[in-house]
């Protein structure tokens, strides 16, 4: 049997809309197997991994929550791969996020005042922009490889949070415990129903559309969709690389930084060693998942959440480990990669008698 | 043992598992691959080695199990890249992701557990030979291997007619196709080929450089193999010497943090990761050295015409 | 393959090396080769003629192993054969020389030849048989040099020796001279008479019909994917052989004399630039003015840095100094291309996909691509007015007979000749004050090429400047009031085209004119 490979005169539109439905099929089914083996019944695991975290009211709240950092994230670096741009530090500028933005509550405690939480969620943006800019100008003036570059800095940013809350900014009331002082009350974003969902969501679905009217209609969604598709011609179109890699990291980074300080002043209320539980990586699958489109990503990044939620869920009712989470996610990724083949080629697979015909390559 | 011959020696085992994950890449991207999962293969053959001697009580079947990991992971990266032409770079965080899901769920039963060492070699007389003895001759037996390794490498790359081919299909595969080369068998081997060494990499972390499980325990090492290939522009003795000098950067900083310096330990962890950074920008911004080693065709997929 | 009962051929096919029967390929539903029958004797050098897109290429790829055909079968002598793979072509005494070549840059001429070699080859050994043979042939070759460093006629010869080293009885040669300057090319063909003197068939692909009455024996002619007739070259005119060519009489361009030239528009003067890596062509102090109502054409051969030259003129490299370019006076060296077409020059690169058009994109987006910011109203306040581009496509599309499938396709389907009608047929439209073209009809077919060459003449009879970078001497000839030669980055004074012969342009293309060269300027004018 061999498997050959027909360009398609044109992109399939219905295979771009199909391909991260097959996606999420497949992965369901080879998740339900994996339980199989495991000796659960299949069913009833796949329902708790995924259709009962959108039942309840108080599961939906805590989606929001879920999804806000994962969309966020996502549309920043669906718009860096749309160009050709390889942010994967994402989660290293969370933490820069996170990080510059706590500097207010932790070293200004007294500051009352509205403006307190703007200046909060400004810095963070600004910390995760700043940090993503690192391998951005190391790329464009040196050449460095920003995949490598941009993935080292997550350990550093990570190992600095590390230092800070056990050290200079640990909580000198906290017991010993790696952590920060607790943010007071205007320190905190503002949080709709049961209190627990937060300004984080509304922010996550404006980006998305904004940046999806930004790619739809505006000349530097253009000129991203150039880049990254034809450098040449984005060259001859007057477009620079170097100003677009800048631009995306900044935009990525940003967005990113704006999701670990909401990530600290939403939900944590705190800085501790961990402000995430690697959102940074999940939001890589949640762009690709969502088609590198902002509205996809939007339905991505609930999905994502989901699987999230549901974790936790099989962790307490079925005793899975949450690892199971991670093993989905990453399986997802394959098979959205698998099938975006099916956009650009027709998959034909010879048998037999129609093998002889086709040349040893 | 003196302390300065405990650093040479703990600088060997840091150094073994980067040269040995570095130089199976190094033959992935000579072939005009780019494998970004190394950090994913790695961590699976760090729990599957462990998980295996565990197991039998071997180390070698742990050995035997991480390379086959490794391979197993390899294989579908390259299914996905040469069979299916995703794209490469996707595909590699892919297979990194998955790896470090898979692992964690795994290991999750073998954590905390003690592990099976692999042993130091000991040869009557030479070992006994004070501070060279114990350095030269008395290393586990993979640290041998891992060199071996690379200079085998080295001589099949520039030396044999299968390494002409292998730089052939890296510097242009429509050349090679046209001369009636297999481009995609000749990737898929070294893919797995890679994908071997990456396993076998991760098995020596957990059976001789700190015989357990930890989660994620490769802590960003196949990441910074990765960065090892690019600043040894494509030759395998030039990433020897940078394997050993990172190895002597991770160890330095848990060395230096041991002596109670006032330095944050975290600082000091960090250095191997910013020495990379460093590395990275030296060796990118001189064209001269990158430019005629760099394998033409890497990361470009290619689809055979009928 | 399947064996298919086949008409048997005469008593006579004893005598030939190889016989093409019936052959049929499809992609699809497209035949590229549809019944096609070649028929091939020892010793004779056999001319493949067709346009581009006629299925020549097809053809031979089939002969040397690399395609299968649906249908048909070949004969090598006289033994029905599958040529399963090139190495299987190779291993029957076929070689093939590209058109692209197969070379591998960061490879040494030996280990180039080494991988062609069907067993492993000792290098040492295998140099000294290089040098030999090269001797032998008149083809000097240095075989421990980098394939990178070597100019296109040096690498030919890689690609030539190549297949000698294996004692070929049938070569393959695919528009060899397309890359050769006019001495080169005859140093070539002595090559292939000794060749064929020896008893090998040559099989010659090109469709310069001149070469092919001065070397070939026989011709087969090729339209459509069918075969059209099989004549002796030599009792043929060059006209008769175009018309079998192409099926009709071929359109000739109406080129009425320039107007007397007026004020130069387009000024380029001491314009330098260092190569771009170790794989570039550096330009040296390079002069030049183009004048309002006139051609001018820039011959030479590829790789002597007129792609540089043109990355250069259109902003999408600066130049050093802001004097070294001049568009209607203003110096815009250091501006970038967007700035340039606000002072209404246009381009039109080499490279049609993934350069002058991306790919993936429906062209009314790649309007957007070189029109945004020159053309007022495509992007107001950033953003993009999408009925303004699909409204320029439809008028382009339909001013330059663009043939596509629907209203509005990706660039990618369409075919060579139409695609490059669009992107030269997109900045026409805007009437450009100056337009440079780099190799305006590459690739496309004879009907394109003509359309293509009268809209670039009748631009500068309407007083624009135009700049045509080719390698095609007819087409020079065709289009042009005067000629400049590049050659390694240097640009002679540009000459008249009517007090040039194709020899003096020969001896400029081979370097005549360089500043180190060994003929003096005044040897060509």
């Amino acid at each position: 049997m061999k498997l050959i490979l027909e360009k398609r005169q044109e992109h399939s539109q219905a295979m771009a809309y199909l391909s991260p439905v097959i996606a999420i099929a497949l992965t369901v089914v080879i998740g339900g197997i994996i339980f199989a083996l495991r000796g659960l019944n299949p069913f009833e695991a796949l329902f708790i991994y995924f259709i009962e975290p959108v039942t309840t009211l108080w599961s939906l709240e805590e989606l929001a929550v879920k999804a806000a950092p994962l969309v966020l994230i996502g549309v920043g670096l669906a718009i860096c791969f749309t160009a050709n741009v390889w942010n994967i530090g994402a989660e290293g500028q969370l933490t820069a996020g996170a990080l510059l933005g706590s500097a207010i509550p932790i070293l200004f405690t007294g500051w009352q005042s509205p403006l307190t939480l703007v200046a909060m969620l400004v810095l963070g943006a600004v910390g995760g922009a700043l940090f993503a800019a690192i391998p951005a100008l190391l790329k464009n003036r040196f050449g460095a490889n920003e995949i490598l570059t941009s993935l080292m800095l997550v350990y550093v940013a990570q190992l600095l949070l590390d230092w800070l809350v056990r050290g200079p900014w640990r909580d000198p009331k906290g017991f010993n415990f790696p952590k920060s002082v607790t943010f007071e009350d205007w320190q905190l974003l503002p949080t709709f129903g049961d209190g627990r969902v937060h300004l984080g969501a509304v922010f996550a679905v404006i980006a998305a559309l904004v940046l999806a009217v930004v790619m739809a209609r505006t000349l530097k969604g253009f000129e991203v969709r150039v880049i990254g598709n034809a450098p040449r011609a984005g060259a001859f179109a007057g477009f620079s690389r170097n100003k677009m890699v800048l631009f995306c990291f900044l935009l990525s980074g940003g967005l990113a930084g704006l999701a670990g300080i909401c990530e600290v002043a939403g939900p944590g209320g705190h800085l501790q060693p961990n402000v995430s539980p690697g959102y940074g990586f999940t939001a890589i699958i949640v762009a690709f998942l969502g088609r590198l489109n902002p509205v996809g990503v939007l339905f991505a990044g609930v999905l994502l959440g989901i699987s999230y939620l549901g974790g936790e869920a099989a962790q307490v009712t079925l005793g899975i480990s949450d690892k199971m989470a991670q093993v989905f996610q990453g399986m997802l990724l394959f098979f959205i990669l698998a099938c975006d083949t099916l956009i650009l080629y027709r998959i034909k697979l010879l048998f037999g008698s129609q093998l002889r015909q086709v040349p040893a390559e | 043992m003196g302390a300065l011959e405990a650093v040479i020696l703990t600088i060997i085992t840091a150094s073994t598992p980067l040269l040995l994950a570095a130089v199976g890449e190094l033959v992935v991207e000579r072939s005009g691959v780019l494998n970004l999962g190394v950090e994913g293969m790695m961590v699976m053959g760090a729990v599957c080695g462990f998980a295996a001697a565990y197991t039998s009580g071997s180390p070698y079947l742990g050995i035997a199990a991480g390379i086959t990991a490794g391979i197993g992971m390899s294989l579908l990266f390259a299914f996905l890249t040469q069979s299916l032409v995703s794209n490469q770079v996707a595909t590699g965080l892919a297979l990194t992701l998955l790896g470090l899901g898979l692992s964690g769920l795994i290991g999750e039963a073998f954590t905390g557990l003690p592990g099976v060492k692999l042993p130091k070699i000991w040869i009557p007389v030479l070992t006994d030979i004070p501070f060279i003895g114990p350095i030269l001759f008395g290393q586990d037996i993979l640290v041998y291997v891992s060199i071996a390794l690379t200079i085998a490498v080295a001589h099949v790359l520039f030396k044999t007619r299968i390494g002409l081919v292998i730089r052939a299909v890296g510097g242009n595969h429509h050349s090679a196709h046209a001369l009636g080369y297999n481009v995609i068998a000749v990737r898929y081997a070294c893919i797995a080929f890679g994908g071997a060494c990456a396993g076998l990499a991760g098995a020596y972390l957990s059976l001789a450089y700190t015989p357990q499980w930890i989660e994620n325990m490769t802590a960003g090492r196949g990441w910074i193999a990765l960065a090892l290939v690019v600043f040894s522009t494509w030759l395998p003795r030039r990433l020897a010497i940078g394997a050993y000098l990172f190895g002597t950067v991770w160890i330095m900083g848990l060395y230096v943090q041991g002596l109670g310096i006032g330095i944050p330990s975290q600082f000091l962890s960090s250095l191997p990761y910013l020495v990379t950074i460093v590395a990275l920008v030296v060796i990118s911004g001189n064209r001269t050295l990158t430019k005629v080693n760099t394998p033409a065709c890497i990361g470009q997929p290619f689809v055979p015409d009928r | 393959m399947t064996t298919k009962s086949v008409k048997t051929g005469t008593a006579a096919s004893v005598d030939y090396l190889l016989e093409a029967r019936n052959i049929v390929k499809k992609f699809g539903d497209f035949a590229a080769n549809d019944d096609v029958t070649l028929k091939l004797v020892p010793g004779e050098i056999h001319a493949l003629l067709g346009e581009n897109g006629a299925g020549k290429s097809t053809l031979v790829k089939i002969i040397y192993g690399s395609l299968q055909p649906t249908s048909g079968e070949l004969r090598w002598m006289d033994t029905v054969t599958v040529v399963a793979n090139p190495a299987a072509a190779r291993k029957l005494g076929i070689g093939m020389v590209f058109q692209h070549f197969s070379l591998f840059e960061a490879l040494t001429v030996a280990e180039n030849i080494a991988l062609a070699m069907p067993d492993d080859v000792d290098l040492a050994e295998l140099s000294d048989r290089i040098a030999k043979v090269s001797v032998e042939y008149g083809l000097p070759l240095e075989p421990t040099a980098l394939v990178a460093d070597l100019s296109v006629g040096e690498r030919q010869r890689i690609e030539i020796v190549r297949c000698l080293l294996q004692e070929p009885r049938l070569l393959i040669m695919d528009e060899p001279t397309a890359v050769l300057t006019p001495q080169e090319a005859d140093q070539l063909f002595v090559t292939l008479n000794r060749l064929a003197g020896e008893g090998c068939a040559v099989l010659y692909i090109s469709h310069r019909l001149e070469e092919v009455k001065q070397l070939c024996h026989d011709a087969t002619i090729l339209r459509h994917g069918k075969v059209v007739a099989q004549v002796d070259p030599q009792k043929e005119t060059a006209a008769s052989l175009a018309r079998l060519m192409v099926g009709a009489d071929v359109h000739s361009i109406k080129a009425q004399k320039a107007a007397k030239a007026k004020s130069p528009v387009l000024e380029i003067s001491d314009l330098s630039l260092p190569a771009d890596g170790p794989f570039g062509v550096a330009l040296k102090n390079i002069q030049l003015d183009v004048c309002e109502g006139e051609i001018v054409a820039i011959a030479g051969v590829a790789g002597n840095g007129q792609s540089e030259f043109f990355d250069v003129l259109s902003g999408e490299r600066r130049c050093l100094t802001e004097d070294a370019v001049k568009i209607s006076g203003a110096a815009c060296g250091t501006a970038g291309v967007t700035a340039r077409r606000q002072m209404s020059a246009a381009f039109v690169p080499e490279e049609r996909l993934g350069h002058g058009a991306v790919p993936g994109f429906m062209l009314s987006e790649n309007v957007i691509l070189t029109r945004h910011s020159s053309d007022g109203g495509m992007a107001r306040g950033g953003f993009i007015n999408q009925t303004a581009a699909r409204d320029i496509n439809t008028r382009v599309t339909e001013r330059f007979d663009v043939r596509k499938a629907k209203a509005d396709p990706e660039a990618r389907p369409l075919s060579g000749g139409n695609l490059q009608k669009f992107v030269v047929g997109r900045e026409l439209d805007r009437n450009p004050k100056v337009l440079v073209v780099n190799q305006p009809t590459w690739g496309v077919d004879a009907g394109a090429a003509a359309l293509i060459r009268q809209a670039l003449i009748d631009l500068a009879r309407s007083g624009a400047c135009v700049l045509v970078i080719s390698q095609d001497l007819d087409e020079i000839f065709e289009v042009s009031d005067r000629i400049a030669v590049i050659s390694r980055g240097e640009l002679s004074q540009a000459y008249p085209a009517g007090d040039l012969t194709l020899e003096q342009i020969g001896l400029m293309m081979a370097g005549a004119h360089e500043t180190g060269g060994g003929q003096s300027r005044e040897a060509v004018a």
